[in-house]
C-alpha cells in the first residue's frame, strides 16, 4: 500500500490500444486527486503494453499497476475482475473509476460485489464535497452525479463509509486535458495470481464494426431530427454539413427509421458530444437527446415550433421551416467563403 | 431433463412513457404517478429462457425482490410460461442498493438450490445501472455473459452466445452454471398466452372465488398457489445487516428534478438578413 492517498483509474485497452475514456478518466481523477491531496494511479491488465501505459503520464497518471499476463490480452469478466480486486486490496485507493463501456459495466459490479463497496453507474459529474449524515460530517466525500429515471432526475450518490468508493463514468463526458509529453508514468509490473480455472469464458470471435463517423471528436456538428426525416429535407441538412465542414449527426427517430447508422446518434443511448458548434435541425430537444449535446460550446436550434424545448438550451434560435432556413444558411456561407 | 433456469425480474415505474398525467406543472416528473410495469429487458430474459426451454427442455423459476404488489410481475411471468415464481418480500429489504439487492437474491437462489442458468435483463429502466446481474454472479461465484444478443448453441453443459461490446459483438463460449444479462435486441418477447391467463384465472376462482392477490395471500393447496411462493428475510436466511438500507454502501445524497435552465438565447429572425448575419459572425469568429 502506498503512503499517499490514491485515486485509481481502470485502464481499458483493446488490441493494445488504450481506450479514450481511460484518458478522460485520468484527467478527471487528477481534478479529484487535487482536492484530496492524492495521486492518480492506473490499474491495467494485458500483455506487451508497457510503453502505452508509460504514456499515460502525459495526462497526469503517476503510477500504473500493470498485471502482465498473456491470458489477459483480451477482456473476459472473471479474470479481469479478480485481478483488479487484488490490486485494489493491495493499494487501497480511496476512489476507483471505470469507463461506463461494456467492459467497465461488466467488471465493475463484480469487483464492487467482491469488495462489498459502493458503486455508482454511469456518472456524468464527479465532485469532492461535504456530506452530512446522522450528525456525522464527511468533509471530503466523493459525490457522484448521475441521471436516473430515464434522465428525468439527477441523483447525487455517496458511499462515505465504503472503501473504496467506485463509479463508472460515461465516455465523452469528462474533459480531456492537453497532454504534457514531458511526463511519463511509472509502470510497476505486478504478479498475476490467476490460474487457468479462472478463465471461464472462451472468446471465439470478436467482430468490430468500423465507425462510420466519430462524433466524439467533431468540432462542428449538424444534427438532423424527426423534422428532417423526409428525403428532401435530410438532403438539405446533409448539404449544410458538407458546406460548412461539419459531421452529420441525428436524433434517435432518424436512426430508428434506418436513415442514418447508430454511430450518428447523439444522446443518452448514443454518443455524447461537446463540439464548438452544434446545429440542431428539426430536433425538439427531449431530455434523452439533450443529455448528449448540452455541453456543446454553441448551439443553434432551427425549429418551426417556437415552444420546442431545444430553444431553452440553445444560444441562437431560429424559428422557421428547415426548407426555408437552411438554403439561406448555405447561401450566406458560400457568399463569404 | 433440460436446464434449470432462474429468471430474475423487477417491477419498475414506466419511465419511458411519461404522459401528461405524470408530469407536474413545473415540467418535472411525478414518479409516484408512473404506472408500474415489468422491466422491459426482463421480459427479454424471460423470453430467452422460454426459447431455451422450447429448444432443449427445462424448468423456469421467476423470482423478484420487491413489495407485495410486485407479485403482479410474477403473474406476467406465469402468463408467458414460467413454471413457478417466487416473491421475495420483506420490510427489511427496503432501500436496498444494488449490492444489498444482489445479496438478497443470492440467498434466494441458494434456497432454490441447484440451477444451470440465471437470466435477467441487462438493466432496469428506473436506475439503468446494469449492476445487479454481475453482482449476483459474483456472489454465487459463477461466470457471466452480459448484454446477450443471441444464443447460438446451447446444451446442458455449455453455451455459445453473441454479446454486445461497445463497437461490435463477441462470440463467446462458457460452461454452466452461468448468469446471462439479456438485451432488447436478443428477441421479441411474446405476449401473455390467453390460454395460460384463463387457466390461472379458473384455478384462482376454484380456490375461493376471490381476487388473485387475496387467493395468493391465503390458500396453500391449489396448483396456482403451488406456483407462487413467498419468502422473506428469515426464510432465505439473509442477515439484516447485509440487506436493505443497512446493507447498502451507497446512499442518495440529493435528488434534483431536471429542469431546463433557460439560456440567454439570441433570437435570429428567419430572414435572409438575419441568417446571413449569423453565418458571417460565425465565420468571422472562425467557428466555421
Ligand atoms: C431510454 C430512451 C433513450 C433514448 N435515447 C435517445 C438518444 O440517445 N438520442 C435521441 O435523440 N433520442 C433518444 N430517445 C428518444 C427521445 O425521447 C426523443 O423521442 C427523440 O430525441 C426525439 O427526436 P426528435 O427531436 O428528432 O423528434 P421530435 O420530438 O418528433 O421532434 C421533431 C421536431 O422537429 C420540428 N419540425 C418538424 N418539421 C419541421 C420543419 N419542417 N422545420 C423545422 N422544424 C420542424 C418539430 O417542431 C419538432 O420539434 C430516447 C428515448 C428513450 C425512452
Amino acid at each position: 500500500m502506498s503512503d499517499k492517498k490514491q485515486v485509481m483509474v481502470f485502464i481499458e485497452q483493446s488490441e493494445k490500444k488504450i481506450g479514450a475514456v481511460s484518458l478522460e478518466l485520468i484527467c478527471e481523477a487528477g481534478r479529484l486527486a487535487k482536492k484530496l491531496s492524492a495521486e492518480v494511479v492506473g490499474v491495467a491488465l494485458g500483455y506487451g503494453i508497457g510503453e502505452e501505459l508509460a504514456a499515460l503520464g502525459h495526462y497526469g497518471c503517476k503510477t500504473v499497476y500493470y498485471v502482465e499476463d498473456e491470458r489477459l490480452s483480451h477482456f473476459t469478466s472473471n479474470p479481469y475482475a479478480k485481478s483488479v480486486v487484488s490490486i485494489i486490496r493491495k493499494q487501497q485507493p480511496e476512489i476507483v473509476l471505470f469507463g461506463a463501456t461494456t467492459t467497465g459495466r461488466d467488471m465493475a459490479p463484480r469487483i464492487a460485489s467482491a469488495l462489498k463497496c459502493g458503486l455508482t453507474a454511469d456518472c456524468t459529474e464527479l465532485q469532492i464535497g461535504e456530506y452530512k449524515s446522522k450528525g456525522e460530517l464527511f468533509e471530503n466525500a466523493f459525490l457522484q452525479m448521475r441521471p436516473a429515471f430515464g434522465g428525468n432526475i439527477m441523483a447525487t450518490i455517496v458511499s462515505p463509509e465504503s472503501f473504496p468508493s467506485m463509479a463508472t463514468v460515461r465516455p465523452g463526458v469528462m474533459q480531456l486535458d492537453t497532454p504534457d509529453a514531458s511526463r511519463t508514468a511509472e509502470v510497476l509490473v505486478e504478479e498475476s495470481d490467476l490460474s487457468d480455472e479462472d478463465f471461464l469464458t472462451e472468446v471465439i470471435e470478436v467482430v468490430r464494426r468500423e465507425k462510420t463517423v466519430n462524433l466524439s471528436v467533431a468540432q462542428i456538428i449538424v444534427a438532423a431530427g424527426a423534422g428532417a426525416a423526409d428525403p428532401e429535407t435530410l438532403a438539405l441538412v446533409r448539404k449544410l454539413a458538407v458546406t460548412i465542414g461539419a459531421e452529420l449527426a441525428a436524433s434517435r427517430p432518424l436512426v430508428d427509421a434506418g436513415l442514418l447508422s447508430h454511430d450518428h446518434q447523439v444522446g443518452q443511448t448514443g454518443t455524447t458530444v461537446r463540439p464548438n458548434l452544434y446545429i440542431a435541425c428539426g430536433i425538439s430537444g427531449q431530455i434523452q437527446h439533450r443529455a448528449g449535446m448540452v455541453e456543446s460550446q454553441r448551439i443553434i436550434a432551427i425549429n418551426s415550433d417556437p415552444d420546442a424545448p431545444i430553444f431553452r438550451i440553445a444560444h441562437y434560435g431560429i424559428v422557421g421551416d428547415l426548407n426555408a432556413v437552411i438554403p439561406k444558411m448555405i447561401a450566406a456561407y458560400k457568399e463569404k467563403a | 431433463m433440460g436446464l434449470k433456469m432462474i429468471v430474475m425480474v423487477k417491477q419498475v415505474p414506466d419511465t419511458h412513457n411519461i404522459t401528461g398525467e405524470a408530469m407536474k406543472a413545473d415540467g418535472t416528473v411525478n414518479r409516484a404517478r408512473l404506472p408500474a410495469i415489468i422491466n422491459p429487458e426482463d421480459l427479454n430474459a424471460l423470453e430467452e429462457a422460454i426459447r431455451i426451454k422450447e429448444r432443449i427442455g427445462g424448468h423456469i423459476t421467476a423470482i423478484t425482490m420487491g413489495p407485495q404488489k410486485a407479485v403482479q410481475v410474477l403473474k406476467e411471468c406465469l402468463y408467458r410460461g414460467a413454471d413457478d415464481v417466487i416473491l421475495i418480500s420483506d420490510r427489511k429489504f427496503a432501500g436496498a442498493d444494488t449490492l444489498a439487492t444482489a445479496y438478497t437474491l443470492k440467498f434466494a437462489v441458494d434456497k432454490i438450490g441447484s440451477f444451470d442458468l440465471i437470466l435477467c435483463g441487462r438493466q432496469a429502466i428506473d436506475g439503468d445501472t446494469a449492476q445487479v446481474g454481475p453482482q449476483v454472479a459474483e456472489k454465487l461465484g459463477i461466470n457471466q455473459i452480459t448484454s446477450l444478443l443471441e444464443v447460438v448453441e446451447i446444451d446442458e453443459e455449455e453455451i455459445t452466445a453473441k454479446h454486445a461490446i461497445t463497437d461490435g459483438y463477441e462470440l463467446v463460449k462458457s460452461k454452466m452454471p452461468l448468469l446471462l444479462t439479456v438485451t432488447s435486441e436478443a428477441n421479441e418477447p411474446r405476449s401473455p398466452s390467453a390460454k395460460l391467463v384463463m387457466a390461472y384465472k379458473n384455478i384462482d376462482q376454484e380456490v375461493n372465488g376471490d381476487s388473485y392477490e387475496e387467493a395468493y395471500m391465503q390458500a396453500d393447496d391449489s396448483s396456482l398457489i403451488d406456483r407462487i411462493t413467498e419468502w422473506n428475510a428469515d426464510s432465505i436466511g439473509v442477515d439484516s445487516t447485509i440487506c436493505g438500507l443497512q446493507g447498502s454502501p451507497t446512499k442518495v445524497k440529493k435528488i434534483e428534478n431536471v429542469v431546463l435552465a433557460v439560456n440567454d438565447i439570441q433570437q435570429i429572425p428567419a430572414t435572409e438578413a438575419g441568417i446571413t448575419d449569423l453565418m458571417h459572425e460565425l465565420m468571422d469568429d472562425h467557428i466555421i
